[in-house]
């Protein structure tokens, strides 16, 4: 398996050297202006500068100790696939739903969705909890702290 | 001088003890020490899902609830570590180190009460530092021109940086990474929008609220769930456990002493958070202690050093917050935001134009650490008892206050779609190893940093030895190369170490390739 002696650090540098790179073209398309007249794009530049250089210094440090890095993988857990794609959609159906079909709904769905993420919540015990939140939701919320969400609605607000 | 000082004190405490001022203190401190006791929690998530509320608030009992948070979590985290052996608060790893061997031997109780006496020692201490120190402070800090501030700014963002847990360079290019969120947005001198991806909603800036929730409450959940079932198991504090005998009294007391004054010192310097702090302490102990052996296995010299220096390095800490604007950590840096929210300009006029606001805020300390010495004693039973909410249930409700508070702040979902969108950023770099706490100081310094960066080069006419010129300015570059000098050696030895290691390792380290290759 080659991708296990890929090291977190080369992984890391590489990242920070793509954000870097583009961060750096994108600076370049603004004023850079002069070191007495700095234009919006100096700041961002350097900056970017930086990454880049940081990135690579990474990566070239991660890929020389790729030996130690398969000896720590084995302690790691595997992928979690499953509850990263419900939390995340459980956040998004919030964002959604809290627009088009109001708070009530809302709540109902980023609880819902984000507690199946976890192996051990059945159907019903995440029921159970969504609608405990729903109440919390709708007393403190909607009733008590007044949140600029309607409660139910119905396609556009 | 002094007399002055007294009265704005006395001041304060009419401040601080108004009725309606002192219940939001209690509030905080409630709430931050429950907070604190539940792992993967820390002061830094437990403020930015409160702040939200804050912002119909008036400004002082704001302040003082959100600070009550922070060291109230502060507490709640010595509580997690000396029962559970969980830190749940970085700086309290090393409480671990010797509170747990303590819990296990039956006297559980008795760190805790050490913990907690050490905590207050330490934290008046610090409140009477920064009493006596902010005002003269805020009479050096008048002199400072953006060159100075640029400066002081830098060695912050550069001890950030390499002291923060892990590796430096990823902190550096953490650090790069959060002043880079910091200038998204409209550019104040030009007019030219950055980095907003054609999003008009980032022309004004990335909220603060969405970028602390995201990294440090979503990324958690992300990295946590299924890894995390049940928090806690059963331990039983009684009350009169926690009575230290005189025998441990005494030798508790030179160690707190210690701890103190480590906490003071690194409290004074921006950018070296409390975890480093109270690591060096305790390294100090073992130090100087006459049977180093007994460390690890339950000194309680261990325990009490490193809590009186995270202690009083918080409340020294709010000595350049408060006074320059400049954060010591990322906590800070939130609390910085949650001012300048309120519409408050930190810096040296805020504690002459806004004396209720910095008077009520110290006087509050004081009378927070009290309230937490009061409270804490006859609630840990409950705190442990909160531990044994399993995960599975938690997460999704802290995911739906998230939502609802990051909505409440500006009334926009779009901002729930950054928490999100951090959210997985901070979950990528975690599992990367990054440190990301040292993001949020990039952030918040990062529009002054530039701002002073491009003034202090104005004024010099593009001449970058300005900074090297003026006396103060210098002073602070010079710590800023030593302190990226110090880290290069270290690196350097390391490495030279580790080869040498290596070399010794290399036989069998072949042959175990060798074994997993058949």
């Amino acid at each position: 398996m080659k991708e296990h002696l890929l090291h977190k650090d080369f992984m890391g540098g590489v990242l920070m050297f793509a954000i870097g790179t583009a961060v750096s073209v994108n600076s370049a398309t603004f004023d850079i202006g002069t070191l007495s007249q700095m234009g919006p794009g100096f700041f961002p530049l350097v900056l970017g500068l930086v990454l880049t250089v940081v990135g690579i210094v990474l990566a070239i440090e991660g890929s020389t100790s790729s030996q130690d890095a398969s000896e720590k993988r084995e302690k790691e857990h595997s992928p979690e696939w499953k509850a990263w794609a419900l939390i995340s959609i459980g956040i998004l159906s919030f964002v959604v739903l809290a627009r088009f079909a109001g708070l009530l709904i809302a709540t109902f769905s980023i609880v819902f969705i984000s507690a199946l993420g976890d192996r051990d919540n059945t159907w019903r015990s995440a029921a159970l909890l969504t609608i405990v939140m729903v109440a919390v939701s709708v007393v403190v919320f909607w009733w008590a702290l007044k949140i600029q969400l309607p409660l139910l609605a119905w396609g556009n607000v | 001088m002094i007399a002055q000082t007294l009265d704005n004190l006395l001041y304060g405490f009419s401040v601080a003890l108004v009725p309606h001022n002192l219940m939001w203190s209690f509030f905080g401190v409630l709430i931050g020490n429950l907070i604190g006791v539940l792992p993967g929690m820390g002061a830094l998530s437990a403020i930015a899902m409160l702040l939200p509320l804050t912002y119909t608030m008036h400004a002082v009992p704001a302040l003082m609830m959100l600070a009550g948070i922070f060291y109230g979590s502060q507490y709640g985290g010595a509580i997690g570590a000396i029962l559970l052996n969980l830190p749940s608060h970085p700086p309290h790893a090393v409480t671990c180190i010797d509170g747990y061997p303590l819990t296990k031997k039956g006297k559980g109780g008795t760190a805790l009460g050490v913990a907690m006496i050490a905590s207050f020692f330490a934290a008046s201490c610090g409140i009477v530092v920064m009493i006596v120190a902010s005002p003269l402070l805020v009479k050096v800090a008048f002199e400072f021109g953006p060159t100075e501030i640029f400066a002081i700014m830098l060695l912050g963002l550069v001890a950030g940086a390499t002291m923060s847990r892990g590796s430096a360079i990823k902190g550096v290019a953490m650090t790069a990474f959060g002043l880079l969120l910091g200038i998204t947005g409209t550019d104040v001198n030009s007019g030219v929008p950055r980095f907003t991806f054609g999003f008009v909603e980032l022309q004004d800036k990335v909220e603060l609220v969405a970028l602390a929730m995201g990294l440090f409450g979503v990324a958690d959940f992300l990295k946590n769930v299924n890894r995390l079932r049940y928090v806690g198991n059963e331990t039983n504090v009684r009350l009169r456990d926690m009575r230290p005998t005189a025998k441990e009294l005494r030798q508790s007391f030179f160690p707190m002493v210690r701890g103190t004054l480590v906490g003071t010192l690194f409290g004074a310097m921006p950018g070296t958070g409390p975890t480093i702090t109270s690591f060096l302490a305790y390294a100090l102990e073992r130090k100087v202690s006459k049977n180093p052996e007994k460390f690890g296995k339950g000194a309680i010299e261990g325990v009490a050093s490193p809590e009186a220096a995270t202690h009083s390095k918080v409340q020294v800490d709010f000595i350049p917050t408060m006074s320059l604007g400049i954060p010591g950590d990322a906590t800070m840096a939130l609390l910085l935001g949650a001012l300048v929210i309120q519409g408050y300009q930190p810096g040296p006029q805020l504690i002459t134009e806004h004396a209720d606001l910095f008077w009520g805020l110290i006087a509050s300390f004081w009378i927070g650490n009290v309230l937490l010495l009061i409270l804490n004693v006859p609630m840990i039973g409950i705190w442990v008892k909160m531990l044994q909410v399993p995960y599975r249930f938690m997460y999704p409700c802290a995911l739906f206050f998230i939502a609802v508070g990051v909505y409440s702040t500006n009334n926009s979902l779009f901002e729930v779609g950054e928490v999100l969108a951090f959210g997985l950023i901070g979950a990528i770099l975690l599992a990367l190893e990054f440190p990301v706490a040292t993001i949020l100081l990039g952030y918040v310094l990062g529009p002054m940093v530039e701002e002073n960066f491009r003034r202090a080069l104005l004024l010099s006419r593009g001449d970058l030895l300005t900074f090297f010129e003026r006396p103060f300015s210098c002073a602070f570059m010079c710590m800023s190369i030593l302190l990226v000098a110090a880290q290069i050696f270290f690196a350097w030895r390391g490495a030279r170490r580790k080869q040498a290691a290596h070399s010794l390792k290399e036989i069998p380290s072949i042959s175990q390739a060798a074994a997993a290759d058949e």
